[in-house]
């Protein structure tokens, strides 16, 4: 498990022996360990449940998850009684038990759907909803709130509730991106916990009493560690909003993409939200070999810039002081033009490990077609520090497959390039999702001198500025293709919005480029270049984008060292 | 109703015996430290009359604990106080026999007296000029003398209205 939960209540040791349950009038054999909410999942039967989260502690407060349970009789010898169907008969205990912190054992009987289930689901809802204002229409939770699902699913169609509500602080300011409304807080404490367990942040608690119990940020102190924003998420209710998505878009609308973040190198499982070519937000999507259910607050609101408006929309070619807008073709037709008349050693490279491993593959052919090795070629390394929970000390989502398609050369040939250009040895630069001065540390000065500046990116900047020919790529969010994290996991990407104004996907681009400059083109799609990847490369033989599937597969660990 | 803690008191040095006796508390629960919180608290209101943000964090701190831990219990319990009370603090049984014997009258007589017009979240006012506090408290154990009313740590049944100026008095 590369992320370290506190508690996997979801998960049992391959080993665990197998207990016989009765689950609803069925016998079953699940293993050992799990508690009654988990195994009746297993069995496809859901138990409502709010405080209990499979990856904290279980505090067993909210009582929503409420089953009837019986454990065998026994006989005068201490045995179990066996009824006519061979099985053991049960004794149900008269009352409701709390199904999250009742583990199974040999021989137990659970009832999910009983009359008195229901009839204490009723009632555990009919509390909640005592002291909750009615303010769904106006609610960012709405569409995704337990408290709503289970009031329809589980709950009364109206309300006795004549008296007063208790009012509470609402609009609290918990954090830099989060607002509580402690009105609508149900009080599980699944976000207490999490800071506590997760993430060793306890800075929320409970002040006062009863049911004027309030969700409270110490005084001076505030929720702001770097993965606050999975406290949003696991709250079951319109509690804890992000501030930066709330009241943006209606969750219903969403369309929900499977993707990974390309923040750094973990590369956590995503749902990228959009809608009509807009991302609003991205939460995390549940990898236990990766991310497990979370994911940090950088990453998740690392993507605005996917539609900033410096955003470069259009293929631009430079002639003399004129930047005017050029057709795709036409670009491709006069790069080949041009850059044709230079030798290897005067054209270099500088890719990014931001790339997907198909955009690098075909980044490396190119390469091979303009004069292979004598072609100095790099990325930009970004190292950061990692923080023992997610994040990655490798700030690049793909450094394993830039180095794989040996595009990256740790670095190392940066000053080179400089230096190249500085004395006038390297005429051509080639820069793809790096900025030669922001990122790769290239001068204005040296950029000057080069004859031909092709730049790939995404935002405009004085290096796209003076570019000859710039080129607008896409985003993650914009593309398909796979990288591969730190731990060596293979992961596809998706396509969540298109590609905006006439930006093009990146593989495109250098597919395209790739023909037009070295001819050859047998490949068209992202899958038949995927299937040429899989096939240079004896890590990858045999796979296809579809068999990576949406949890990644891993690939050889060696081909993935990372730098740090 | 507000959870937080009030930001202008003052900071208060603790003496070398108050850190002795508290570390003793301590000791006595060998095997959660936690389990000091509610001792420390007691000692520390005793001490110094409430319980403030410094306390809220010194606490916290001896016990390994982080303050939210701590302020949750302060504003669990009403006999926690965030703030100071009066110097005498006059504690008026409200429980059914002291209610039948008139403790809301002579919680009245009280406030009227000592002109103490408004009152905190937990029903306790405090004389202009600091000196006494009034306020509601549970059964005393003395149900058979109402009304009666502890001030500070002294004891008094059956007090009557004139009894009651004698007090404010006597406690000056
Ligand atoms: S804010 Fe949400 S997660 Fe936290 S205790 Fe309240 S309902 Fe639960
Ligand atoms: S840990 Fe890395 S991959 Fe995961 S969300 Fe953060 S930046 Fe993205
Ligand atoms: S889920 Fe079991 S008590 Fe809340
Ligand atoms: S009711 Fe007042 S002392 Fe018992």
């Amino acid at each position: 498990m590369s992320c370290k939960n506190p508690f996997n209540h979801d998960i049992t040791p391959a080993d665990a022996p197998l207990l016989n349950v009765q689950v609803d009038g069925q016998w079953v054999q699940l293993p050992r360990g799990l508690n009654v909410v988990e195994a009746a999942k297993r069995v496809g039967k859901f138990i409502p449940h709010y405080c209990y989260h499979p990856k904290l502690s279980i505090s067993g407060n909210c009582r929503m998850c409420l089953i009837e349970m019986g454990t065998p009789k026994m006989g005068p010898d201490r045995k179990p009684i066996i009824g006519a169907d061979g099985k053991p008969e049960i004794g149900w205990i008269p009352r409701p038990q709390i199904g999250c912190a009742t583990m199974i054992s040999e021989g137990m009987g659970i009832r999910t759907d009983s009359p008195m289930v229901q009839d204490c689901r009723k009632g555990v809802m009919e509390f909640l909803l005592i002291n909750h204002p009615l303010d769904c229409p106006i609610c960012d939770q709405a569409g995704e709130c337990k408290l709503q699902e289970f009031s329809v699913e589980y709950g009364n169609e109206d309300s006795r509730f004549v008296e007063q509500k208790v009012h509470k602080p609402k609009q609290v300011d918990i954090g830099e991106r989060i607002v509580l409304d402690d009105e609508r807080c149900i009080m599980c404490s699944r976000c207490i916990r999490f800071s506590r367990e997760m993430v060793n942040d306890d800075v929320l608690g409970f002040t006062q009493r009863g049911s004027h119990t309030t969700l409270a940020v110490h005084p001076g102190k505030r929720l702001d560690n770097n993965y606050s924003l999975n406290t949003v998420d696991i709250c079951p209710v319109g509690a804890l909003t992000s501030k930066d998505f709330r009241f943006k878009m209606r969750v219903w609308f969403l369309k929900e993409t499977k993707s990974i973040c390309t923040g750094c190198a973990t590369g956590c499982n995503i749902l990228i939200g959009s809608r009509e070519n807009v991302v609003h937000r991205l939460t995390p999507r549940e990898n236990e070999l990766v991310n497990s259910e979370w994911m940090c607050d950088q990453g998740r609101l690392g993507f605005h810039y996917i539609h900033a408006e410096e955003r470069l929309l259009q293929p631009t070619a430079r002639v003399n002081s004129t930047t005017l807008p050029v057709a795709w073709d036409d670009a491709f037709a006069q790069i080949r033009d041009r850059i044709k008349s230079y030798k290897p050693e005067q054209i270099a490279i500088i890719g990014s490990a931001r790339m997907t491993n198909e955009e690098l593959f075909l980044l490396a052919e190119l390469r091979a077609g303009l004069g292979g090795n004598a072609v100095l070629t790099d990325v930009v390394p970004r190292t950061g520090e990692a923080d023992g929970i997610l994040r990655s000390a490798d700030l690049n989502p793909n450094t394993a497959g830039a180095k794989l398609f040996q595009i990256s050369n740790d670095g190392k040939n940066l000053a080179a390039i400089k230096d190249g250009i500085e004395s006038g040895r390297i005429k051509v630069l080639y820069a793809l999702h790096e900025d030669p001065v922001g990122d790769a540390g290239l001068s204005e000065f040296a950029l000057a001198k080069l004859d031909l500046l092709i730049t790939q990116k995404l935002l405009k900047s004085h290096s796209t500025d003076i570019a000859h020919f710039s080129l607008p790529g896409a985003s993650f969010a914009e593309k398909r293709g796979s990288m591969i994290n730190g731990a060596g996991r293979l992961q596809r990407l998706n396509k969540a919005i298109a590609t905006p104004g006439q930006t093009m996907d990146d593989f495109e681009i250098l597919l395209k480029l790739r023909s037009t400059i070295t001819g050859g083109n047998s490949l068209h799609t992202i899958e038949e270049v995927f299937k040429a990847v899989a096939a240079s490369i004896p890590a990858l033989s045999g796979l296809s984008l579809s068999k990576v599937g949406d949890l990644g597969v891993e690939v050889a660990p060696a081909a993935a060292t990372v730098t740090t | 109703m507000s959870a937080t803690c009030h930001d202008t008191q003052d900071h208060v040095e603790l003496k070398p015996e108050f850190v002795a006796h508290a570390d003793e508390l301590i000791s006595h629960y060998p095997v959660s430290k936690r389990s000091a919180s509610l001792p420390l608290l007691h000692f520390w209101q005793e001490t110094h009359g409430y319980i403030s943000n410094q306390a809220v964090e010194w606490i916290a701190g001896k016990l390994g604990l982080n303050p939210i831990q701590i302020l949750e219990l302060v504003t669990f319990y009403p006999m926690f106080r965030q703030h100071p009370a009066g110097k005498f603090q006059i504690k008026v049984c409200r429980t059914l026999s002291c209610q039948l014997g008139g403790a809301y009258e002579l919680r009245e007589h009280f406030m009227k007296k000592l002109g103490i017009t408004k009152v905190d979240e937990h029903g306790l006012g405090i004389s202009a000029d600091g000196k006494f506090s009034v306020e509601f408290v549970e059964c005393l154990a003395s149900c058979g003398t109402a009304p009666v009313i502890m001030v500070n740590d002294d004891f008094y049944e059956g007090v009557s209205h004139t009894q009651a100026d004698e007090l404010l008095q006597k406690y000056n």
